[in-house]
């Protein structure tokens, strides 16, 4: 249908569009823009995999099964196990608590919400480091009852919760606030209980909205790196996460094992991002955009 | 809603009345929750600070390492921010405006930054544009990682996004009509989007630019790679957080963290100022 057109354009005296760029202009932009993203975005991406190969698979093989690097992904994986759960329960929590009621204060505490996304992730570790060292109240006597929070993995729970916390509630409150609340008050008024109203009438409408905060939240649960490093202590085989286990490899020049432990990390955000675009495409979920 | 909360303020209530039920298990958690995980931890950041005294805090503050630091996060902070609006504009223009083959393709790997871990940037970011690397040998013997070049460029990887995907749905909202209405009364096509695209657009840029600044100030994992850590030189101050955790010395991690935590509360302030400001001149965004 497209070849009809032009065809029948071609006849025509030449008309360009005066509310269009010229198509040299058009060429030229769209050049600088993929030439940009191949700079800063595409090579960087390609190159985490050619470096993990640069020895070949038995190489890059050998470096996802070694003893360290498996405690690491074990780690990452029990971390992500107990952090994004959590943060769920508070999403959901927290968006029934805002987008259906009126109440004082609501402003501010979707402000304080966000306050993680506005933290240094240094910082979001060293308020734990502050609140469980050795200077502080708590933490010696955590310790004489044995129970260790810093270069432990609780601590490394603790770290990732804070980074990961606003994620779930950031995509469920405007989602439920849209929704508004008629279908809850039907379901109600015809005798449905409350717990009955959240499963058979407010899940299934936040249900997409939810997995799209929950595929977020675990991409950065797993990849974090900043507050994790400063509570970890790096203790080898024991409190090492992936991205720490990456530092280290790499502070020890030691390439390919280091790459291929982060393309693991690299391929978990391409999964992400792919069924991220699905979600987007099929439902329309999670058009928010912006700060993550 | 005001003119209900005006009716009830014979009475002080906190919540409107509702028949769903579950405001207080659910408010209640999620206060309990909050108090737990954030308020209680960064309440106790402050008070170490406030342990400190003035003189305590201002001794860390006009430390010449950790004023290096500062000046060399806002200062990086701010250049790739500047960058990432130039080049995330044109990159949001091309994706809603034309169509070209990969465009979807395109469009989802913008988000990459959110998805990546920091680490995993970091060491693809300095690989690549060290002396060595596929795009650092390009540019030799002008040195791009391991200098503060090296921090912009990580810092451009990170904030990108910020940028994209705050001014992408509002270009997406422009009336096409009004581009032609600007045309017919005898603007080209250049005065066109500098003097009627632009300036409807301005309120998402700023917000986008505070966005990626305020990400780049305290980010840390993917610059730490390709910084090259020297003092002074290349040292940002979330790593001179970490620095001074390592040598015990809490006082001055805590002073440095709490004067970045009270420049990114400025941040945050900045940026609901400018989306107040935008709502009252456009009514969007």
């Amino acid at each position: 249908m497209s070849e009809n057109a032009s065809s029948t354009i071609s006849k025509q005296p030449f008309f360009r569009d005066p509310a269009d760029e010229r198509p040299l202009a058009k060429t030229l932009l769209i050049l600088v823009a993929l030439a940009f993203l191949a700079f800063f975005l595409l090579l960087p991406l390609i190159s985490v995999f050619v470096e993990a190969f640069r020895e070949g698979w038995g190489a890059y093989y050998e470096a996802l099964v070694e003893p360290d690097a498996a405690a690491a992904i074990r780690l990452t994986l029990l971390v992500a196990a107990i952090a994004v759960p959590l943060n769920l329960v508070f999403g959901l929590c927290a968006s029934w608590a805002i987008a259906k009621f009126e109440f004082k204060g609501k402003a501010f505490l979707i402000t304080l919400i966000d306050l993680p996304f506005s933290i240094s992730p240094v910082i979001s570790g060293l308020v734990y480091v502050l609140l469980f060292g050795s200077g502080s109240l708590l933490g010696p006597l955590l310790k004489s009852w044995g129970i260790e929070i810093l270069f432990a993995v609780p601590g490394i729970v603790l770290a990732t919760v804070f980074v990961t916390f606003p994620f779930v509630a950031r995509e469920l409150i405007p989602l439920m606030q849209d929704q508004g609340s008629g279908d809850e008050e039907a379901a109600l008024s015809l005798g449905a209980s409350g717990w009955q109203t959240f499963r058979y009438v407010t899940l299934p409408n936040i249900k997409w909205g939810l997995l799209y905060g929950v595929l977020l939240c675990n991409a950065r649960a797993m990849g974090e790196f900043g507050a994790v490093s400063v509570v970890s202590g790096r203790i080898r085989g024991l409190t090492n996460t992936m991205p720490l286990h990456v530092e280290i490899l790499y502070n020890e020049y030691n390439m390919v094992a280091a790459f291929a432990v982060a393309s693991l990390l690299a391929l978990l955000a391409l999964v992400t991002l792919a069924l991220k675009t699905l979600l987007e495409l099929r439902f329309g979920a999670g058009n928010a955009g912006g700060r993550h | 809603m005001t003119h209900t909360a005006t009716a009830s303020s014979a009475k002080w209530r906190l919540k409107q009345p509702s028949i769903i039920p579950g405001f207080g298990l659910t408010l209640g958690f999620s206060l309990a929750y909050l108090s737990l995980i954030i308020l209680i931890p960064v309440a106790g950041l402050l008070w170490r600070t406030a342990e400190l005294g003035w003189s305590g805090f201002f001794a860390v503050f006009t430390d010449r390492r950790t004023l290096d630091a500062l000046y060399i996060s806002f200062g990086t902070a701010f250049l790739a921010a500047l960058v990432n609006v130039v080049f995330g504009v044109i990159v949001a223009w091309v994706l809603t405006r034309y169509n070209f083959p990969g465009r979807r393709l395109i469009d989802a790997m913008v988000d990459l930054p959110f998805a990546l871990p920091t680490a995993v940037a970091g060491i693809a970011l300095a690989s690549l544009y060290a002396p060595n690397g596929w795009i650092g040998s390009l540019f030799m013997p002008f040195r791009i990682a391991f200098t503060p070049l090296g921090i912009v460029v990580a810092l451009i990887f990170i904030g990108l996004p910020f940028v994209v995907r705050t001014v992408q749905p509002i270009m997406e909202e422009i009336d096409k009509e009004v581009e032609e209405a600007a045309a017919t009364l005898g603007a080209n096509r250049f005065q066109t989007i500098s003097k009627v695209i632009l300036p409807g657009l301005m309120p998402a840029i700023l917000t986008g630019f505070a966005l990626a600044f305020a990400r780049g100030v305290g980010e840390y994992g993917s610059v730490i790679f390709i910084a090259g850590n020297i003092p002074y030189v290349s040292e940002i101050a979330p790593l001179l957080i970490v620095i001074r955790l390592e040598e015990f010395n809490y006082a001055g991690a805590t002073a440095i963290a709490t004067i970045m935590l009270l420049l990114s509360f400025v941040m945050l302030l900045v940026i609901n100022l400018i989306q107040a400001w935008s709502r009252r001149r456009y009514g969007n965004v």
